[in-house]
Order: structure tokens, then C-alpha cells, then sequence
């Protein structure tokens, strides 16, 4: 257990007291759960489609390639787990340590 | 203590050569001696070892000790993360598992991926805002710490221990394959090293000997990778054709059979047979990553919550880089190792030293022997670098989550809890040693599987629920994280990998190969259930602090400075 001293409780109460705090809270939490069941939703798609229809990943880009479209969508989904951080990284580093930092600035 | 830190180099230093000086016994299949890789490999032990000294003398603090004193960046800590999970394990085996059987070997590699977002999104900054050194921190921040302290000590322990010995035997064989070491000798050499940077030098020297083979490792398979594409002018669909063409001619049992039964290699096959197995592997990959104890240790060593995301970006940069290469690495070496009969047992119709080598013999084949050499020197330094932050978790589990915090109460003297540091990495060390020798000719691939799914049913459901579950209770941990590592163990030991593989039954008593779809929900429910029936004081209590908590985790006030009062 952590024990808080008297300054950190009262400054607890501040935050606690400042609806901005809960704005972000609610703003962050959203989108930090939108970003993760769009990652989920992506993930358990492709497990899906192997485990029912794994004959849709073997069809050929083109008629006359080998190369199946498993191939870049499997890459493909390597790469939108690498954007995704991306875009969570620009917003929590960006707008929403912004707002954290004017809440604490506030409740000091 | 540093005059017996010098006699315990100079041991260590010395003791491979007196190995190979020593008779290696005529049975063992060795190769002929690894010139070059056994140089390479002593530049890395003799840096990784003066990196160790130094780090020796900078760890004076138990925050220096479990985290690199907080001082390290979010780039290196990246690089570090993706160390860590770069393993032999992954680079050697999903670029066989790819050699072998084509895209199957991309789903393993997507699972292992996908679960870095989910950890960023929903855990990775409130791991560093809640804790100090281990995740028992967290669980144990609003909950009953001497309960959870234990329960939490004994997964990470059980993680640690399964996962130690899978490494180590396949460190052993490695070894005697590539260096021409006998394979005791190969395991106490791993066990030594990894216990002279535990025990002196700490968090430091562990992240830093995570970094350098991250280097090594990534710029190795990087060469090796775009060396195989140069072969066919970088057209991929020359690339894959030639391929395709060139396992047609394979003197190899596994593609024979692939050629026999008509698969397509650039589709999915036989890996996954079912929806119910599906879903289970895929969520093992994914959770599993979310509650390894020496994976999720590395977000304390960060300075504050913007390193600690960085860091995951990064990390998952890295490693979805990392597997694309193994995936080229993959079908590089069967259009180039292949069709040459000189990488070929012929008698067994494996590859010479077992199918775990596609990439090591490619590394021969697009970069001659000394590329081979440099190869298995960073295959032996990847073993090296994984086994120490393994230990260096089950170490700070048992000094600082049940000693310093179970036992002792929080009361008890820095200097003190890190001599129990590093006692217990010297006992963790001999275990993984004495483990590693007794396994030798046993099948270890299913610790790996186990520790995935202990990871992913006992310790991430609690993790996730005490950090976004107000109605957490102690009561609801313990019995349902309890329930999520006993239906784990007792599942496995029950299907056909230990039951059948293991224990030679003729059938298994449990259906499937991995138990997290099941385990997993079994925590979730268990935790859920004996928390909502939970009427006592305690628990109100429990339910009250939540909202602290969240501040804390939200906006990190009272995290900075925290890791000492």
C-alpha cells in the first residue's frame, strides 16, 4: 500500500474537484479502448477467417502471380499495430499531456 | 566483492576453453569448430562483462538495481523491450517454423505482435504512474498486500522458472552445434554468465546487454534478409516463385510431405484445425505478452509515462520489422538452403543440426563463413541477454514482492533486500542450470506454451482488472487468479503435449493444445464473481481507493519520486 502524505491527498481532492480532470479521463479512456478493440477487431478477423475460410487468404493479387493476398495482409496487419501506437503516441504525448499537466499545475 | 567479481570473470572467461581443450565426447553431433563465431562471441562476453563492472558500481540503490536507477530512455528502453522479446526462440524459431511450412509461420509471428497496442492502450502508462519494480506493485496498490504479493510472486516465478529451462536447454543444443561445446558445458556457461550480470550488475547491466544484442541481432537478420532478396534482384515475385520451385526439389522430410500433400506454402495449412483452437492461440499470444513478469519490469526503468509510451512504440516498431524479416529470412533459406545438399542430414532429412537452423545455415549461404560465425555468436548473446532478464524477474519477485513486501512488511533495509537479490538470482541461476542438464532429451516446447499461458490466464486478468476495475477485491484476486494458474497447469499436464508427448498416454484427457480461451475466462469470472459477492469492510475500503488510484494512473501525481519512502 502507498501511503500518501498530507499535501498529496489535498492535492488529490483538487483533481478530483476539477471537472477538466474528468473530461479527460473520459476522453482518454474512449479513445484508448477505440483504438484497442480496432486492433482486436483487426487481430480476431484474420484468426476468424483461418479458422473458417482459410481459402480466402490463398487467392492470387493477380491472375498471373503467385503471391497471395495472405501475404500483404498479413504485413498489412503488422503494420497498422505499428500505426495505431503511432496515432496513440501523437495524441497521449501531445493534447492529452497537455491538458494533464495544466490539471496539475491547477490542483497544486 | 569486486576481488571475487575479477576471479569469477577470469573464471567464466576462461572455462569455455578449458571445455574445448577438454575430450567432447565422440556421440554428440558436432560440427567442426566455430572459429569465428567462438572470437565473435568473446568480444561480445568480454563487453557485456566490462559493461557489467561498470554497472556495478553504479548500482548502489534498490532502484538502481530493479530499475536501471529510472534513467533510462524511451528509445533504448524500446530496443530493450524488443530485445527481450526477440528470443532465439522467435528469431530462430519462426524463421524455421516459416522454412518449414510457409505463411503458418506469419500467424505465430502476428500474435506475438498485435498484444504490444493492447499493452500501450490500456496498461503500459499506468504500469509506470502505479508501480515501482514488479507488476505485484500494481495488483497490490489499493489490494491486500502480503495475499497478492504471494500470489503474484509465485506466477511470475512460475513464468520465469518454465520459460528459463525451455531457454536453456535450447541454449545447450544451440551451443553444441554451432561453438562444438559439449551441451553441460554450453548450460553452465549460459547459467554463469547470466548470474555474474544479475547479481552485479543489476537492471543497468541487463538492459544494456538486452540493447547491444537487439542491435546485433536486428542489423544481423536486416543483412541476412535483404541478402536473400538480392539473390532475385529484390522482385518479390521472382522471390516467392523460386521458392515455391525450390521446396519441389528439397531433400527435406517436412517439405517433401508439404510437396506431397499438395499445400500451398504461401496460405494458410494445418497450423490451426479449429475455430475453439484458433481463438485460444491467438489469445495466449496476445495476453500472454501482457503479463510477462521480465517484459513488463523493463516500464519502471523509464523516467515517466511519455518514456514509458515511447518506448512501447518503439518496441513494437522493432519487432514488426523483426518478424517481417524472419519471414523473408524464412523463405530466403529455402530458396537458398534448400535445394544444397551440404545443410542437409541426408540420413535423418533434417537440416545439419536440427530444422531450428534455417537461418543460421542462410547466414552461410548469402554471407560465407564468416557471416555464419558472427550469426551464431549473436544467437548464443540473444540466448544470453532473454535468460538474464528472466532471471533478473524471478529474483526481484522473490527479494522484493515476498521478502522486502510479503515478509518483511515493507520495513527492511536497502542493502539487505539486495543481497536477497542476488542470492536469489545465484539459486535461480543454479535451478535453470541443474533444469537445463536434467531436460537435455526432453521435449521442452510445451514450457514455452505453459508459461504463455500462465502468463495470459493468472497474471494478466488481474493485472488488467486491479488497474480498470473499480470492484476489484482482494478476495476476487486471489480466488480468481488462483483458478486461472491451476486450470492452466492442470489443462496442459491433461493434453496431448504432456499427457501424450510427455507422459506417453494414448489419448489426451483434455482436446486441445492450448487452455487460454478457457483459463482465461475462468479468471476473468472468478475474479468477478468473488468480488461482487464480497461484502466485507475490507472490501469497501478496497472499492474506495479505486478513485485515488486512478488519479494516480491518469495524470502520474504521486508516481514522481515515488520509488523511495
Amino acid at each position: 500500500m502507498v501511503k500518501e502524505s498530507g499535501d498529496d491527498s489535498a492535492q488529490f481532492k483538487r483533481i478530483l474537484s476539477n471537472p477538466k480532470y474528468h473530461e479527460l479521463v473520459r476522453k482518454r479512456r474512449r479513445f484508448a479502448w477505440t483504438l484497442s478493440i480496432i486492433m482486436l477487431v483487426i487481430y480476431y478477423a484474420f484468426i476468424v477467417v483461418i479458422a473458417f475460410k482459410p481459402a480466402i487468404l490463398a487467392t492470387q493479387i493477380t491472375s498471373d502471380s503467385i503471391i497471395t493476398i495472405g501475404i500483404p495482409i498479413g504485413v498489412g496487419i503488422i503494420l497498422s499495430a505499428f500505426i495505431l501506437t503511432w496515432i496513440f503516441v501523437m495524441r497521449a504525448n501531445g493534447a492529452y499531456d497537455r491538458l494533464t499537466s495544466e490539471i496539475k499545475e491547477l490542483s497544486k | 566483492m569486486f576481488r571475487i567479481f575479477t576471479v569469477l570473470m577470469g573464471g567464466v572467461f576462461w572455462m569455455p576453453w578449458c571445455a574445448w581443450a577438454a575430450d567432447i565426447p565422440p556421440a554428440a553431433p558436432q560440427q567442426k569448430m566455430n572459429v569465428t563465431a567462438i572470437i565473435m562471441f568473446f568480444i561480445f562476453v568480454a563487453v557485456t562483462l566490462g559493461i557489467t563492472y561498470w554497472a556495478a558500481n553504479r548500482t548502489k540503490t534498490t532502484k538502481d538495481f530493479y530499475a536501471a536507477g529510472g534513467g533510462i530512455t524511451g528509445f533504448q528502453n524500446g530496443l530493450a523491450i524488443a530485445g527481450d522479446y526477440m528470443s532465439a526462440a522467435s528469431f530462430l524459431g519462426i524463421s524455421s517454423m516459416v522454412f518449414a511450412k510457409g505463411y503458418d509461420g506469419l500467424i505465430y509471428s502476428i500474435g506475438f505482435l498485435v498484444g504490444w497496442p493492447i499493452i500501450l492502450f490500456l496498461m503500459a502508462e499506468q504500469l509506470r504512474n502505479l508501480g515501482r519494480y514488479t507488476f505485484a506493485d500494481i495488483v497490490s496498490f489499493r489490494l491486500q498486500r502480503i495475499p497478492l504479493r504471494t500470489l503474484s510472486a509465485f506466477g511470475t516465478l512460475s513464468t520465469v522458472i518454465l520459460y528459463l529451462i525451455a531457454q536453456m536447454v535450447g541454449a545447450g543444443q544451440l551451443i553444441r552445434t554451432l561453438f562444438g561445446l559439449p551441451y553441460e558445458y554450453a548450460v553452465i556457461a549460459v547459467g554463469t554468465l547470466m548470474i555474474l550480470y544479475v547479481a552485479f550488475g543489476g537492471m543497468l547491466a541487463t538492459t544494456w546487454v538486452q540493447i547491444i544484442k537487439a542491435v546485433l541481432l536486428l542489423s544481423g537478420a536486416s543483412f541476412i534478409a535483404f541478402a536473400a532478396l538480392s539473390f532475385v534482384d529484390f522482385d518479390l515475385e521472382r522471390f516467392f516463385r523460386e521458392s515455391v520451385a525450390a521446396m519441389k526439389q528439397s531433400a527435406l522430410a517436412d517439405h517433401k510431405k508439404v510437396v506431397s500433400d499438395g499445400k500451398n506454402i504461401l496460405a494458410p495449412g494445418g497450423l490451426v484445425t479449429d475455430p475453439i483452437s484458433a481463438i485460444s492461440l491467438g489469445l495466449a499470444l496476445m495476453f500472454g505478452t501482457a503479463g510477462l513478469p521480465h517484459i513488463l519490469m523493463r516500464f519502471f526503468t523509464v523516467g515517466n509515462a511519455k518514456e514509458a509510451r515511447k518506448s512501447v512504440f518503439y518496441a513494437t516498431g522493432f519487432i514488426g520489422y523483426f518478424y517481417i524479416l524472419t519471414f523473408i529470412i524464412g523463405f530466403g533459406a529455402v530458396l537458398l538452403v534448400a535445394p544444397h545438399t551440404q545443410y542437409m542430414d541426408m540420413v535423418k532429412g533434417t537440416l545439419m543440426g536440427g530444422n531450428n537452423m534455417a537461418a543460421i545455415h542462410l547466414s552461410h549461404a548469402t554471407g560465407g563463413d564468416l557471416f555464419l560465425g558472427f550469426i551464431s555468436a549473436v544467437a548464443f548473446a540473444t540466448i544470453l541477454a532473454v535468460v538474464s532478464g528472466l532471471t533478473l524477474s524471478g529474483a526481484s519477485a522473490v527479494s522484493h514482492d515476498i521478502y522486502a513486501s510479503a515478509i518483511c512488511g515493507g520495513q527492511v533495509n536497502e542493502k539487505k533486500e539486495m543481497m536477497i537479490s542476488k542470492m536469489a538470482a545465484l539459486v535461480i541461476g543454479c535451478i535453470a542450470i541443474y533444469l537445463g542438464i536434467q531436460f537435455e532429451k526432453q521435449n521442452v516446447a510445451f514450457m514455452v506454451g505453459l508459461a504463455f499461458a500462465i502468463a495470459a490466464s493468472a497474471n494478466f486478468p488481474i493485472l488488467f482488472l486491479s488497474i480498470h476495475w473499480k470492484g476489484l477485491t482482494t478476495r476476487g484476486a486471489m480466488i480468481g487468479g488462483t483458478m486461472g494458474l491451476l486450470c492452466t497447469i492442470i489443462m496442459v499436464v491433461l493434453s496431448k503435449t504432456v499427457w501424450v508427448d510427455v507422459l506417453k498416454n494414448p489419448a489426451p484427457l483434455f482436446p486441445y493444445k492450448d487452455p487460454a480461451i478457457f483459463s482465461m475466462t475462468l479468471a476473468f469470472l472468478g475474479s468477478w464473481f468473488f468480488s461482487i459477492t464480497d461484502g466485507s469492510e475490507r472490501a469497501k475500503n478496497e472499492k474506495l481507493a479505486y478513485e485515488a488510484q486512478l488519479v494516480r494512473c491518469e495524470t502520474g501525481v504521486g508516481s514522481v519520486g515515488a520509488s523511495k519512502h
